[in-house]
């Protein structure tokens, strides 16, 4: 933008939202610089926080009128970047958009506002007999709006499914001003599916602003147990098993003996440290039958070679036993000052090839490399290890991150399961995608976003390649003049 | 000379590696209170470890907005429970605290009139802060401070100091003080010291009485140094290192002849645990040592085994952990599992119980407002339990609660775990 107006738009802005829900310092807006993926930073030049959806609209049109990039941001776990603010501008946070506005336990829905932190809504329902599905590891502070951006999923999605399914409408500012409403509380509506559309979009499309969710009910019964493993293959070849019988168990998760050592040390949970592989498996439902699950589970993991299942079915220990696991990723400071965290998904069958693959990828380029799967679905964590202070290990790391991902796109694949593309994986877009495909998806994105200035440099690549911004099919608006210009790759 | 002058950066006598320890994944977020309120990420734990660093590296001055949300922070620690990586963030914003105010840059003295006479003058001595409280303790016995109140004439004293009388419990205690020696009834198991605590031997020296009984009860000899100092926390949170540090030696000193110091005040306590490492001089090792002898009441019962009290208590309470209890040191399920022993008490769960009540040490005094906002949310979670008593193992927990109940006017009973404990062992009933 051009900086000589900066000053008329951020008075603007500032007769909107008074001084106490704006901040425009530099050293307020340095820690808006970046999110979870710390690896790429930039300063926004404005921060807002709306209270309602009429701010939300008038943020929009002004950024229109200034000619000026913008982005939604909510509590800002991404680990993909997707809240880096490229280009600068005007970051949108939600964290003021709190409120539970409504909870409909008969028709099994409740509305909230984007800035609900996933795990609130779920505490509001506590005791009612209900619960919001999606469960990813950071529910404990990330926002439903973040969840909606990037369709999260986490450890309860092999059965209960990602949040899409979870969403039954959403009211969003389009990048013209309006406000609209894609479905709502009833299960069915006419037309494309435009809700499903903007699950999942990073943000490219539209800024949400309310949610209408889908509440679960709580199952009557668990069964939590943990399969302690020799080795990787056995308890791969288990889950194969396990699956392949028909068995949908709630959750299904693996942990290799790396990630166990660093989850001892800040939980004591009790992890054998000498096992190579951990299944944490639950089964939840009806109380009836759900023993002869489990038994039938402890046998085909006794049968794939499992040295021991313990069970986990006391409900603190079974609490303890899933903090352990939703906290793994942050308990990787424990074993190294940085960490690349990867998101691959690959068929179920390929797990055992894409865990030798990973081991031998680390060993090529000299790092450590933990494991956590959400191995029910195929959906693989990687986690390597390096010292953000040494250059060299910050190369190695991202070389064998890319490689892990090749491999799994190999495989039949994905590079990402949950966390989202970002400004991260976009240089993986090509490679996951046809041009045809990537075409569709940009004039999607242009029906809805044609300026650029929503989530600039976001999700998909352009035709210049990584680190271009988006330019609109057709360029009929002039290129937009950013206060930083284009992506700053720290490296 | 004005700002830029050549300053000691506040970060530079900070263990870098600290800072390190922090994967930025932000999942302490939702769990600090400020953050919870305000929603911005500079009022975040990991904002403020952001800014910390910032100065540190020195791509960021240390201006008055860094300042004020580095101040706005409750030292409650709640982050330290929600971070996986096992992020010490106690030991980066404490120690950066006193560098800032070292480092001032003279727009603003760092202790002022309220530092020097009220939080460092007074309530570190009993007898000084009891004599002090003589005229508020004879204007509530004639009903003069509450129509003070309504009158709207306690807006002619200064703020702080009106938040502090606004504090005082409904009845400042008049029991003796305790003596010097209290002898184990039944077979002897133990012998301890108990730690009496400077405010709180003045607002609640019936808890301090309460804790004898109950520690006799359960086979300890008590002894009860004389000669015991303040813990040094009030000085030591508000940047005042070394007279934190001569209250701590003489503490060292008054209590080197037990092997078990026993505390019924979380703040205390977490400051006590926490002394072997905050000064590294030739006395660090004693200082060590009286750390590692010393335990919450709640703790050190759980360890010894509680013998079961008889008195019956039909009663619906619920608990509220107080930050320098659950959070600094890990003391969740102890006075829960005591609470349980008590013959008809029902204990319900407290929502948001790991969220801080505001009171947070001398923070109701210096940030009123966010104090103030704290604690409201807090009551509404507690009203909505339906209990009648909230039980809360804290001086100042103890205090902002039942101010905010009085207020109001909400018939709350508000009290020490080992208060209703030792109630069931004299069989006698609360005042609900």
């Amino acid at each position: 933008m051009i900086a000589s107006r900066f000053p008329s738009l951020l008075a603007e802005l500032r007769r909107l939202l008074g001084d106490d829900h704006l901040l425009a310092n530099h050293s307020e807006m340095v820690v808006y610089e970046c999110d979870g993926f710390t690896i790429e930073k930039n300063c926004p030049d404005v921060v807002c926080f709306p209270r309602h959806t009429a701010d939300v609209q008038r943020i929009v049109q002004l950024c229109n009128e200034y000619d000026v990039p913008y982005l939604p941001r909510g509590a800002g776990t991404s680990l993909a970047g997707g809240c880096l603010p490229v280009g600068g501008g005007v970051l949108i946070v939600f964290t003021r958009m709190k409120a539970i506005e409504e909870i409909n336990l008969r028709d099994r829905y409740a509305v909230v506002q984007p800035g609900v932190v996933n795990v609130w809504l779920t505490n509001a329902l506590k005791g009612t007999g209900f619960h919001y599905a999606p469960d990813p590891s950071s529910q404990g502070a990330c926002t439903i709006g973040g969840n909606v951006a990037t369709n999260s999923g986490g450890p309860h999605t092999l059965k209960y499914g990602v949040t899409v399914n979870h969403v039954l409408g959403v009211e969003a500012v389009l990048t013209d001003g309006s406000v609209v409403r894609f479905g709502g509380p009833a299960e069915d509506y006419v037309g494309p599916d435009l809700v499903g559309l903007l699950v999942g979009s990073e943000g490219t499309l539209a800024v949400v602003t309310k949610v209408w969710v889908r509440l679960t009910r709580d199952p009557q019964a668990y069964r939590t147990m943990l399969g302690i493993f020799d080795s990787v293959d056995a308890a791969t070849q288990a889950i194969s098993e396990i699956i392949g019988q028909g068995i949908v168990p709630a959750a299904l998760e693996m942990m290799d003996q790396g990630i166990l050592i660093a989850l001892e040390q800040a939980f004591q949970f009790g992890f054998p440290l000498d096992a190579q592989a951990i299944l944490l498996i639950e089964l939840d439902g009806l109380e009836a039958g759900l023993d002869e699950q489990r038994d039938r589970v402890v046998a085909l993991c006794q049968a794939a070679g499992a040295r021991e299942v313990r069970r986990a079915d006391d409900p603190k220990e079974r609490l303890k036993l899933w903090k352990c696991r939703k906290q793994a990723f942050g308990a990787i400071g424990r074993l190294s000052p940085s960490y690349c965290t990867q998101d691959g998904v690959v068929p179920r069958t390929k797990l055992p090839h894409i865990f030798r693959r990973i081991t031998e990828i680390g060993e090529t380029y000299g790092v450590r490399i933990v494991n956590v799967f959400h191995a029910g679905d195929g959906n693989i964590h990687p986690i390597v290890l390096f010292d953000e202070r040494v250059p060299s290990q910050v190369k190695a790391a991202l070389d064998a991150s890319g490689e892990i991902l090749e491999e799994c796109i190999a495989c039949g694949g994905s590079v990402t399961g949950e966390h989202g593309i970002g400004v991260e994986k976009i240089p993986f877009m090509a490679k996951l995608f046809t041009p045809g495909d990537l075409d569709v998806m940009a004039r999607v994105r242009d029906a809805f976003n044609a300026d650029g200035r929503l989530s600039p440099g976001k999700l998909l690549p352009t035709a210049a390649g990584c680190g271009a911004e988006h330019k609109p099919h057709g360029a009929a608006v002039p290129t937009v003049e950013r206060s930083h210009p284009g992506r700053r790759a720290a490296l | 000379m004005h700002a830029f002058s050549a300053k000691p950066n506040p970060g530079a006598g900070i263990d870098y590696e600290l800072f390190l320890d922090c994967v930025h994944c932000g999942l302490c977020t939702a769990s600090c209170p400020t953050y919870v309120v305000t929603g911005n990420e500079n009022d975040s734990p990991r904002g403020r470890i952001y800014l910390m660093r910032s100065v540190t590296d020195g791509r960021l001055p240390l201006n008055n907005q860094v300042r004020e949300h580095l101040e706005l922070c409750l030292d409650c620690r709640a982050c330290e429970t929600a971070c996986p990586s096992g992020v010490q963030y106690g030991k980066l914003i404490e120690p950066f605290r006193i560098a800032m105010d070292q480092a001032h840059d003279g727009d603003r003295a760092p202790h002022d009139w309220f530092h020097k006479y009220v939080l460092f003058g007074l309530f570190p001595h009993p007898k000084r802060l009891r004599w002090a409280l003589l005229p508020a303790k004879l204007a509530q016995r004639f009903g003069i401070l509450r129509g003070m109140e309504k009158l709207g004439l306690m807006r002619m004293l200064p703020q702080r100091l009106r938040q502090l009388v606004y504090t005082l419990p409904e009845k400042l205690p008049s029991e003796p003080a305790l003596p010097e020696f209290l002898p184990a009834i039944g077979r002897r198991r133990a012998r301890v010291a108990l730690f009496t605590g400077c405010v709180n031997d003045v607002m609640f020296r019936h808890t301090n009485w309460a804790t004898a009984r109950v520690l006799q009860q359960n086979g300890c000899d008590v002894i009860v140094p004389r000669d015991q100092a303040c813990c040094g926390a009030i000085h030591f949170h508000a940047g005042a290192s070394d007279p934190a540090r001569r209250l701590v030696d003489a503490n060292v000193k008054s209590f080197a002849e037990v092997d078990r110091v026993i505390v019924n005040v979380a703040g205390c306590g977490a400051m006590l645990k926490d002394i072997g490492h905050h000064w590294h001089d030739d006395a660090a090792a004693d200082r060590t040592a009286l750390a590692a002898k010393t335990r919450d009441i709640n703790e050190f019962l759980d360890e010894l085994g509680l013998i079961q009290p008889e008195g019956e208590i039909n009663l619906t309470a619920t608990y509220h952990d107080a930050c320098h209890l659950g959070h600094a040191q890990k003391i969740r399920e102890q006075p829960r599992k005591l609470l349980a022993t008590i013959p008809g008490l029902k204990l319900v769960d407290l929502p948001e119980t790991e969220l801080c009540c505001g009171a947070a040490g001398t923070y109701n005094l210096t940030q009123p407002e966010m104090s103030a906002i704290l604690s409201r949310r807090k009551l509404d979670n507690i009203l909505s339990t339906g209990a009648r008593a909230v039980l809360t193992a804290n001086a100042g927990c103890l205090l902002q609660i039942a101010r905010e109940a009085r207020v109001r006017r909400e018939p709350l009973w508000i009290a020490h775990p080992i208060d209703l404990l030792d109630l069931s062992y004299r069989k006698e009933k609360p005042p609900v």
